[in-house]
């Protein structure tokens, strides 16, 4: 069906070889993982996907769990990931997964009319599901789908960006991949309508390690929006370990939109992985407020010039959550855009990363990049780590950074309160409107709309 | 209506208002005038219950009460309302759901129900009519990127709404053009009631040509040294805040 699309090279950063690291497979957090690897069986697969598996997890095996010794995991421990002992939820046990209905997933949608692909603990439902095909065009379905349909554009594209082998959480991923989605857009075909991939949890979830991968191909001048959804409907302890791979031919764009509300028994770590070649758009925006440690990867290559970047996000958080956020933005051509903003919202004992990578090659003259970070702490208790950082080797650039951690304008709610609103609504509003700012530059009304509703109740303000 | 005796106040150890006496009566409407640094927008934030500012010394009755012992938002709920010389942006916030909300705390502190959304339109389509505002900006942010008109518009219509029995106008006329003061003035006139009173804290004489006052005080270095009728006004446009200084 779909037979052009473009092979994205290995991002710059991934060796198909690595280098030789010290086996630490000793470590018995490492080792339930290769031991639940050992049991778990999967349904008939290419031989393939099986050679992908093994190879994974064995450079997991070798990788081992980052520790707060890793540059990029300096803030944030992954023990309470860790500590637990996750199973898989396929294989001969599949728990039952048709208790959730329609009615009950209403609230999670954005638009009746998208395509949605609806997983449950990470498996595809396609009796909860709503896409149509446009033969000839573009293809939606899920992975398992994919792989009988287009098992060779699945077997191209899968790993390609990726960092396997530098990333002990996406090896886990590929190790364990149940299931996810395929999105292919042949040239020039614009999607017209939003597609939704909905992750969603019950309480069967409990104990689950849930590894969803989707893959995104947009071939050129082609244009479509993704949502991933990860939401909790009990508070099931779980972990999703989820990837991402994205390819922008050129010409393309691909809106990529990411809303975390998984619940906070649960863990989530997520890795996306966009390829950006020349005159493409890439607009990502990671909403997170869920989950008791979160963990964000958002990384892109600029390889082609004219090519931008939209790399945003809001957080919010209070409790004990931990939402951690590392974006990668790596300008490998001349010409090139990336503009990011991340804003944080943290109250009671709330603890915050922001690490922000800018990395300007020798070659990437002429390139504009802008990135802040700005928090706002409701609570003396909370914390923020923030690491803005640029890296540039090319002489001719506009390269700019930032990064706030400030509390709430006293000017701003004594006039508030002046007009009689009570100092909690003063509090609540004021911090809506500096998450809000973020939420502006979405450019889908229906998701903006839905974001801003999300971010007023996270704050008990009833628009 | 409300009852000033002794009031001195000031930012940290720096005392701003040196003992200030001032009664102001229903219906009366009251110019507070003075040379920059004399204090007076000092005395509008403090009546308003800025905790910038500390009271250290000196009572304020309104209506009977001890105003100086209420919070901020207990004041504009019992119906003080202080126009800013400098309003606040806050962006995200759409001024139809700031208004709203306002004007439904002060109902909640009454006891009265909340308005439902669709007569709280009937009754702001009413209210921005008397300061000419175009009603496209009720679904943008407060204040943000209004022009300093617009800002000084926006004050008054938040006063129409929510109805204060003591308004306390601090530089109003302050970066208005002669169009927008006009219209400004008259929206003010238009609320004067006579179980209202009205503050005006101005340096320039203009604005006191379209909302006339009752009484004119002149404050300097922090106490009121002259007080008298609208005509004090013209006199001191006439021959400078020295004069009446020099006279203190």
């Amino acid at each position: 069906m779909i037979d052009v699309l473009t092979q994205a090279p290995d991002s710059p950063e991934v060796g198909r070889a690595g280098a030789p690291i010290a086996l630490i497979k000793d470590d018995p957090r490492v080792a339930s993982y290769t031991s639940l690897f050992e049991r778990t069986v999967h349904a008939a697969e290419p031989e393939w996907l099986d050679t992908l598996r093994r190879d994974a997890i064995q450079r997991f095996t070798q990788l081992g769990f980052p520790t707060t010794k890793d540059e990029d995991w300096h803030f944030t421990s992954v023990a309470p990931i860790t500590s637990h002992a996750f199973n898989t939820v396929y294989g001969p046990s599949v728990p039952s997964r048709s208790a959730i209905t329609l009615e009950e997933l209403r609230p999670f949608l954005f638009g009746e009319d998208w395509h949605t692909l609806v997983f449950v603990n990470g498996l595809f439902v396609p009796a909860l599901s709503r896409s149509e095909l446009v033969a000839g065009e573009y293809y939606v379905g899920s992975f398992s789908e994919a792989l009988a349909t287009i098992p060779s554009i699945v077997e191209q594209h899968l790993t390609g960006l990726a960092a396997h082998q530098t990333s002990a959480f996406t090896a886990l991923n590929m190790a364990f991949l149940q299931d996810g989605a395929v999105i292919a857009l042949r040239p020039n075909v614009i999607v017209d309508r939003p597609i939704h991939l909905l992750f969603v949890t019950d309480a069967n979830a409990n104990g689950a390690l849930i590894s969803p991968r989707s893959i995104i191909l947009a071939d050129h001048h082609s244009d479509v929006t993704v949502v991933e959804s990860y939401v909790s409907m009990s508070s099931a302890t779980y972990f999703t370990n989820a990837v991402t791979e994205v390819s922008l031919s050129p010409g393309s764009r691909v809106r990529h939109y990411k809303v975390q509300r998984e619940s906070t028994a649960a863990y989530h770590v997520a890795s996306s992985y966009a390829y950006q070649q020349n005159d493409s758009q890439y607009e990502s925006f990671s909403f997170a407020i869920g989950a008791d440690l979160s963990r964000t990867n958002i990384s892109t290559v600029l390889d082609g010039p004219g090519a931008h970047a939209t790399i945003n996000g809001l957080y919010m958080v209070d409790g004990t959550q931990t939402v951690d956020h590392q974006t990668h933005i790596e300008h490998v051509k001349e010409n090139c855009t990336s503009h990011e903003v991340y804003k944080g919202v943290l109250d009671d004992a709330a603890h915050a990363v922001f690490n922000g990578k800018v990395y300007v090659h020798p070659e990437a003259q002429k390139t504009d990049g802008k990135q802040s970070n700005n928090n706002l702490l409701l609570s003396d208790r909370a914390h923020v780590d923030t690491k803005p950082q640029l890296e540039i080797f090319a002489d001719d650039v506009k390269c700019t950074h930032g990064a706030t951690v400030g509390r709430l304008d006293e000017t701003a709610l004594f006039y508030l309160k002046s007009r009689g609103v009570s100092t909690e609504l003063a509090r609540r509003l004021l911090t809506y409107a500096f998450a809000a700012g973020v939420l502006e530059e979405l450019t889908i009304d229906a998701i903006r709309t839905r974001l801003e509703h999300l971010t007023f109740q996270r704050f008990g303000v009833d628009a | 209506m409300i009852d000033i005796k002794g009031l001195r106040a000031g930012i940290g150890e720096r005392e701003i208002l040196k003992g200030i006496d001032l009664h102001v009566g229903a219906g009366e409407v009251h110019a507070v005038m003075g040379p920059n640094g004399s204090g007076k927008s000092t005395l509008a934030q403090v009546l308003a219950g800025n905790p910038a500012y500390e009271v250290l010394d000196g009572t304020v009755t309104y209506k009977g009460e001890d105003l100086l012992s209420l919070e901020p938002e207990v004041r504009a709920q019992k119906g003080i309302f202080l126009a800013f010389q400098y309003p606040i942006e806050i962006p995200g916030v759409t001024n139809a759901y700031f208004l709203r909300s306002a004007y439904n705390e002060i109902r909640k502190a009454k006891g009265e129900e909340e308005i439902d959304p669709l007569d709280f339109l009937d009754l702001i389509d009413e209210k921005i009519k008397l300061v000419n505002m175009d009603p496209a900006m009720l679904n943008r942010s407060v204040n943000t990127g209004f022009s300093g008109g617009e800002k000084k518009r926006n004050e008054i219509l938040q006063m129409a709404v929510l109805q204060p029995t003591l308004s306390i106008l601090d530089e109003t006329d302050s970066g208005l053009d002669i169009d927008a003061l006009r219209t400004v003035a008259e929206g003010v006139n238009k609320l004067r009631r006579p179980d209202n009173a009205t503050i005006v804290v101005t340096h320039y004489q203009r604005l006191l040509n379209y909302i006339v006052p009752d009484y004119v005080h002149v404050l300097a270095n922090g106490r009121i040294v002259r007080s008298g009728g609208k005509e004090l006004a013209l006199e001191l446009e006439d021959k400078g805040y020295d004069w009446v200084l020099d006279a203190a």
